[in-house]
């Protein structure tokens, strides 16, 4: 159950894709993501569609790995696809009840699941190809010229990075505590909604302890470690664009031309 | 009555290149009143091993049986099997939760179906049996030292009078004395109550001195189960998965190959005063 979130999971591989400098990849991302907005006939989507297999298979995550990643969002998908389908006025071609299946309604709920999905696969596809390290020094230098305006740019990636490097270790440590309690005969499956919910507490308690714990051991290690936030700091390994990173530019501005042009056809 | 594996893998996140075998073709039975000791090194699959006892864990591969029943089979009641094996973990701080000490060790049996009132009573003779007063019965759990927090843990598993008692090192984190209060309390409870305890330690003194079996792990297999007395002999391979032989057997061992009449098999300092063949 817990494995089935993959948001902000890495997988290491050495392909093209992991390559690239973390900004082409938050850009692109960006791109994808606009481009599904855009498209408003089969063509976009099929160029879309196309493009984001190409990239999959250009990064060489197991496609398994990546459609794991949409179990989390199942019963969301469900439910925007359910009020699609009935709730969208035009020709009706079944009806029972309140409910009235219309032509627009299926049309919309179909690209309204596409877009959702591709929104998920997409945004995985970036965090699983690029460490959560490097994708907040893309995001730091990305949005630098925020710094001019007083945003303290640094510090949000920082806390971004940080947040997302602990997802795995409270998914780890939700995965001991329930095992702990389990074995003191705790049990999370039966009962109704009101004793599932009472059951969660042998697990958030402990959870929510451990995870003030961390934070505050992480905190003085920053500080045992003279962490004083952004200014002045250099990096050690600092973002420099390739020639890869210039051609995947290029690639994202064909992308997006073809996807608008797809509109007029 | 006993606890068996047989063939049993288990790999962490399979399908993923984390993938790790963490058990290779574990077989193992463990009998009705035995006092097993667990060593092996860091990262050898100890937790992992036990936690297959009671089911929290489902092998990749092999079977797990609980009185020659499947423990996995389609209708096997797990939660039963965890109320007569219990199970208490490597880190305290996973099974603490409630606002008060007595509550918490009173957690377990009132999962057991006992009434309120039984379940207390049940909690507070556990607490008495770790060592924890009267005075600590309304405190917060995590106020606790890390000691206390062991004792406490220790408690709310005992309170459920398992038949078989698994420990997860019980006294990483306590002092001398807290340490042999907890091993002569296993003991004393083995023997009174007559149940299994298998104890996983780092310790090759308090294995020597308390177990009456020994299975050494080593990399995810089985690498030696006898008796400690027997295991000991094998202190150069010991050493070289990490792990060693008690210090008075050393000691004796030194003192024989210096030419004096001793027991150089001594694993205890009872035995090894016994074994100085002294006329004192
Ligand atoms: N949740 C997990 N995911 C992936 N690998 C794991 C997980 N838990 C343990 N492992 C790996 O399995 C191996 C065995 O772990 P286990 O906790 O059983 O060791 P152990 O013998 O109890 O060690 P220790 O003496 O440190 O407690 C280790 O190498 C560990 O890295
Ligand atoms: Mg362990």
């Amino acid at each position: 159950m817990l494995k089935d979130i993959t948001i902000g999971q890495y997988y290491r591989e050495n392909s093209i894709i992991h390559r690239l400098d973390p900004r082409v990849k938050l850009f692109g991302t960006m791109v994808f993501l606009v481009s599904l907005f855009v498209a408003d006939n089969i063509f976009g989507y099929i160029i879309a569609t196309l493009a984001l297999l190409g990239v999959i298979k250009l990064s060489r995550v197991p496609f398994k790995f990546i459609v794991r990643g949409l179990k989390a969002i199942v019963i969301l998908l469900l439910i925007s696809v359910s009020f699609n389908l009935f709730t969208t006025p035009g020709t009706i071609i079944w009806k029972f009840g309140i409910l009235k299946l219309t032509y627009e309604g299926i049309y919309n709920a179909f690209f309204m699941a596409v877009r959702l999905i591709y929104l998920i696969i997409g945004s995985s596809l970036m965090t699983l190809t690029t460490t959560p390290n490097d994708l907040t020094d893309g995001l730091e230098k990305a949005l630098g010229f925020l710094n001019k305006i007083k945003i303290p740019v640094h510090e949000i990636a920082m806390m971004m990075s940080i947040a997302l490097r602990f997802i795995p270790i409270l998914m780890e440590e939700t995965d001991k505590i329930m095992k702990a309690q389990r074995a003191r005969g705790a049990d999370f499956e039966s009962g109704g909604v009101l004793r599932r919910a009472k059951s969660m507490v042998p697990i958030l308690v402990p959870l929510l302890i451990s995870a003030f714990r961390r934070a505050n051991d992480l905190a003085t290690a920053m500080d045992a470690r003279c962490y004083r936030g952004g200014e002045g700091r250099t990096k050690m390994k600092p973002l420099r664009y390739k020639k890869g990173d210039g051609i995947a530019y290029l690639v994202y501005v064909i992308y997006l031309g073809l996807i608008v042009g797809a509109n007029y056809l | 009555m006993s606890i068996k594996l047989e063939n049993v893998n288990y790999i962490y996140e399979d399908g993923t290149i984390n993938r790790f075998r963490a058990l290779k073709d574990i077989n193992l039975e463990v009998n009705d009143g035995e006092f097993v000791g667990l060593i092996g090194h860091t990262g050898s699959g100890k937790s992992t091993l036990i936690q297959h006892f009671n089911g929290l864990v489902k092998p990749t591969e092999g079977v797990v049986s609980y009185n020659g029943e499947d423990i996995f089979g389609e209708k096997y009641n797990r939660k039963n099997l965890r109320l007569e094996v219990g199970l208490v973990f490597q880190y305290p701080e996973h099974q603490l939760f409630e606002a008060e000490v007595l509550q918490d060790v009173a957690f377990g049996p009132r999962n057991q179906g006992l009434s309120e009132k039984e379940a207390l009573i049940k909690a507070k003779e556990a607490l008495a049996l770790v060592g924890i007063g009267e005075n600590y019965y309304n405190k917060s759990p995590f106020e606790l030292s890390g000691g206390e927090k062991r004792k406490v843990a220790i408690a709310g598993i005992l309170a459920m009078e398992p038949k078989i008692l698994i420990l997860d090192e019980p006294t990483a984190g306590l002092d001398p004395k807290g340490r042999d209060n907890i091993l002569e309390l296993l003991k004393r409870i083995h023997g009174e109550r007559k149940i299994t305890v298998i104890l996983v330690s780092h310790s090759m003194e308090d294995i020597a001195k308390y177990v009456d079996r020994m299975i050494v792990m080593n990399k995810g297999s089985i690498m030696y189960d006898d008796s400690p007395k027997k295991i000991f002999r094998y202190h150069k391979e010991l050493e070289e998965i990490g792990l060693a032989a008690p210090q008075i057997t050393y000691l004796m061992q030194r003192l024989k190959e210096s030419g004096y009449d001793v027991d150089e098999n001594a694993t205890t300092i009872e035995e090894a005063l016994k074994g100085l063949n002294i006329n004192a």
